[in-house]
């Protein structure tokens, strides 16, 4: 369904409640094609002054291209864009940040070792003295509630702050439409509540927003219209206050999202202990893990919740192996110290682990799936190794089975891991651990980019994992995931882990605290 | 004794002077993002053009001119590949130096004994005539002036320029310089071809003012002393300048060690005169064992480093569809 923008749309908002204005930005039958795949098919969209507009869809569903073509990132195949009523070609971010277009990235487009200052100064017009530009970085970076010191180094300040500085960098332009690619990925639930606070006054003031996220609760929360789109066309335009999650989900997937089913946690003996983890930090901005403590038992889920760059990365190279720690009394898997043990030898005791960033880390991007699979499985009795030498034959019928089990799609029996789609791989790395049946399974962000349909799937084969026996150990950014398939909860601030507590009596603003360092206070007492 | 120490100072300058002039023309380039390792290569056309236009014309400054001209064709011809062509940069590099080194050996192969032209030495009125320092720093060929003002320039462009600014954005995160809206290509495109002007230079030095003559492979080496004097140096333009003359003083040293034997200035200590009965080979290790555990201790402070090096070195950058 092609939704050709009309003014009854808009009369949709004026019911809401809100002012009927003209139209800032409009793109029209927009269309891009990368080679033979249509990113954006027809797409048209409308923005009024002082609009939060809601841009959804699934990866993959062509909204990063929209924006990228209204940022001047990209040009369109067909179609035209309006801007203030007149007819515009963006060429290039430069000319849509002198129309008054800025943009806050999901992946930050920081420099790392110069300061806030300079950042800015980076996407600001010449001939502004630095000191100037210092003074005024401060003034409106308090005035909206997020404070910036100008000679800090995006280095040394964590994520949040990182996001701060895009978006003062954003503001200090005075721009009537702000483009927010997932901003709340990165942030703990206050600092996301703080957000939306600067948002609605910026709103407020006639700035229009174009809002993307994967959280439908949050837009539900904060936007007036959302424009749902779905393999690269606008399948709705909506009011999000009068959907419901699932209706939104709905939109967004095309059909209904299997629910994920849990049956009540049977603890049985540990099978992951890890007793005063140690470990310093590798380079001068990482993070140091301080006497960790978790246990997770057979038969549950334990989710370590977190923002991004606390130690999650540190944690997980300590339980597989990757980085070796000072005792090996200090990770017990099945009651074997194995603190000092490798990788591979730590996979016999019947553990498994699926890194967070699967090309290049969980899979060997230019070897095909077989390979792949008996670069992590050639240890354990699957019997890919017969008399020391590999057995193909048996990589082939792994491979067969975990991409039908996992619905992998791909388009010849064993492709190269790059061939196959981010979402695609995922099913691939987590559903070949899966497969193994481990004792343990420690899996970092299982469905991160991975559309809602996978997401499930994967959900699920952790739970049914957990329930038939192994223990289960989640790190994850993503609060809905956590809350949908974990037993106890425990979250890691500053490389200090929480004590974990069951998930049915932890709420998301208790999370919240313990991301801000309620966990690093604890554990220094 | 004065005048030994004066003249062992005057030939530590002409030894750092062409490890400066180049080291600070790649260190441009690497705050970009690029890795050249084709120093070597440029240096030595620098070199053979410069001395070939100066003994034609009989004009230093033509020599010099097409000194920076041959360094700029050359690194043309090295960003043309590595970043309209995204070819390797390491290989193209190495391929870089071997083209230079061949193609000068023929180019001079005429040159061969000939007689060079040298570079006049400018004397500053009033300061030239001061005891000491009159004759080390003001009375010099205009390249070891260059040599400075470069370096303080380059200094100055980076760190408080806004073109500076946006070359090491470049160098630390070409995405995003791209999303910003920078050209990194074309930032790219000038800082190689500055680094090319500079090893040209620092080729035209060797030929007008080190020894005015032209002799095949005359760069000696001097090229990857530069480049690791750019790492060594954590990026920085006057930790670059502390290291292109520490090379060169304790190279300086260890000659006059060797040909002043017992006759040694009284300021150096005792252990220096001790030397003389050490295996040449390990005289010549000297300047390297030195720069290296200099600058390595300069640079203990690992943040410092982190924070300078510039973070997409060497790799190559192809812009969205």
């Amino acid at each position: 369904m092609n939704v050709s923008i009309d003014p009854a749309l808009s009369d949709g908002r004026a019911a809401a409640g809100e002012p009927v204005a003209a139209r800032l930005l409009e793109a029209r039958h927009i269309v891009k094609r990368f080679g033979d795949n249509v990113a954006n098919d027809d797409v048209s969209l409308a923005l009024a002054p002082g609009e939060i507009h809601a841009l959804l869809g699934e990866n993959g569903a062509g909204k990063s291209t929209l924006v990228k073509i209204i940022y001047g990132a990209l040009q369109p195949n067909e179609g035209e864009i309006f801007w203030k009523g007149e007819r515009v070609t963006i060429e290039s971010p430069a000319a849509a940040r002198k129309l008054g277009i800025g943009m806050v990235f999901q992946h930050f487009s920081l420099f790392d070792a110069l300061t806030v200052a300079e950042n800015i100064a980076l996407a600001s017009p010449k001939g502004v003295p630095m000191a100037e530009l210092s003074a005024a970085i401060e003034k409106v970076s308090a005035e909206y509630g997020l404070p910036l010191k100008a000679n800090d180094r995006i280095a040394d300040l964590p994520v949040g702050i990182r996001q701060r500085v895009e978006i003062v960098r954003c503001l200090l332009q005075s721009p009537d439409l702000i483009i927010m690619d997932e901003p709340t990925s990165v942030l703990t639930p206050q600092e996301a509540d703080q957000l939306f606070v600067t948002l609605r006054r910026l709103a407020s003031e006639g700035c229009a927003i174009l809002y993307i996220s994967h959280r439908l609760e949050e837009v539900r929360e904060l936007c007036h219209r959302a424009t749902v789109m779905r393999r690269g066309k606008v399948v709705a335009e909506t009011d999000p206050t009068r959907e419901t999650v699932a209706s939104l989900a709905r939109l967004m997937v095309g059909s209904e999202v299997a629910a994920v089913h849990r049956a009540p946690a049977q603890r049985g003996r540990p099978r992951l202990t890890l007793d005063g983890l140690d470990l310093p930090s590798k380079d001068p901005f990482g993070v140091a893990l301080v006497d960790v403590k978790l246990e997770v038992a057979a038969g549950e889920i334990v989710a370590i919740a977190g923002v991004a760059g606390n130690g999650q990365g540190e944690l997980f190279d300590a339980i597989s192996g990757e980085r070796l720690g000072e005792r090996a009394a200090a990770v017990l898997i099945d009651e074997v110290a194995v603190g000092h043990a490798g990788v591979n030898a730590r996979r016999k005791l019947g553990a498994a682990f699926v890194p967070e960033e699967r090309l290049g880390h969980g899979a060997v991007p230019g070897l095909p799936l077989s390979d792949n699979v008996v670069l992590t499985r050639h240890g354990t009795a699957d019997g890919l190794v017969a008399r020391g030498l590999m057995r193909f034959a048996r990589a082939a019928e792994i491979v067969a089975f975990v991409t039908e089990r996992f619905d992998v799609r791909k388009g010849v029996p064993d492709p190269e891991a790059r061939a196959l789609s981010g979402g695609n791989l995922q099913k691939f790395v987590v559903g070949r651990e899966v497969d193994r049946v481990p004792g343990l399974l420690v899996v970092s962000q299982p469905t991160w980019g991975v559309d809602a349909g996978a997401a499930a799937v994967i959900r699920q084969s952790l739970i049914d994992l957990a329930r038939s026996g192994s223990a289960v150990l989640v790190i994850s950014q993503d609060l809905d995931e956590i809350f949908e398939i974990a037993d106890r909860i425990a979250v890691i601030s500053r490389g200090h882990l929480s004590e974990p507590e069951p998930a049915a009596t932890m709420t998301r603003e208790r999370i919240g605290l313990l991301m801000a360092g309620g966990a690093e206070k604890k554990g220094a007492a | 004794m004065l005048e030994i120490t004066v003249a062992i100072l005057l030939t530590v300058i002409t030894a750092a002077t062409p490890l400066l002039l180049a080291a600070i023309g790649e260190l441009v380039v690497e705050r970009s993002g690029v890795l050249n390792l084709g120093v070597e290569g440029m240096m030595v056309m620098g070199a053979v053009a410069g001395f070939g236009a100066a003994n034609l014309t009989g004009s230093g400054t033509l020599g010099i001119l097409c000194a920076m001209l041959a360094g700029v064709v050359m690194a043309l011809l090295f960003g043309f590949l590595v970043l309209t062509l995204v070819a390797n940069q390491v290989a193209t590099g190495l391929a870089l130096t071997l083209l230079g080194l061949g193609l000068s050996g023929l180019l001079g192969e005429s040159f061969v004994g000939q007689p060079g032209v040298r570079l006049p030495k400018l004397e500053i009125p009033g300061l030239s005539d001061l005891p000491v320092v009159g004759q080390l720093l003001f009375a010099q060929d205009i390249l070891v002036y260059i040599s400075f003002a470069l370096t303080a320039a380059v200094a100055w462009f980076l760190f408080k320029s806004r073109a500076g600014l946006v070359l090491r954005a470049v160098g630390d995160n070409h995405g995003s310089a791209h999303a910003l809206g920078y050209p990194v290509i074309a930032v790219r495109y000038a800082a190689v071809a500055f680094g090319g002007a500079c090893a040209g230079l620092a080729g035209a030095y060797l030929s007008l003012a080190y020894t005015p003559q032209w002799v095949e492979n005359m760069t000696a080496g001097r090229g990857w002393i530069a480049l690791a004097l750019v790492v060594f140096a954590s990026w920085l333009p006057f930790r670059v300048m502390i290291g292109a003359y520490l090379f060169g003083a304790v190279t300086v040293l260890t000659f006059h060690v060797q040909a002043l034997r017992g006759n040694l200035p009284p300021w150096l200590p005792e252990w220096v005169g001790g030397l003389t009965q050490t295996p040449s080979q390990f005289l010549s290790m000297l300047p390297y064992i030195a720069t290296i555990v200099v600058l390595v201790l300069i640079s203990m402070n690992r943040r410092t480093t982190l924070l300078n090096t510039p973070a997409c070195l060497g790799r190559p950058f192809v812009p969205d569809r």
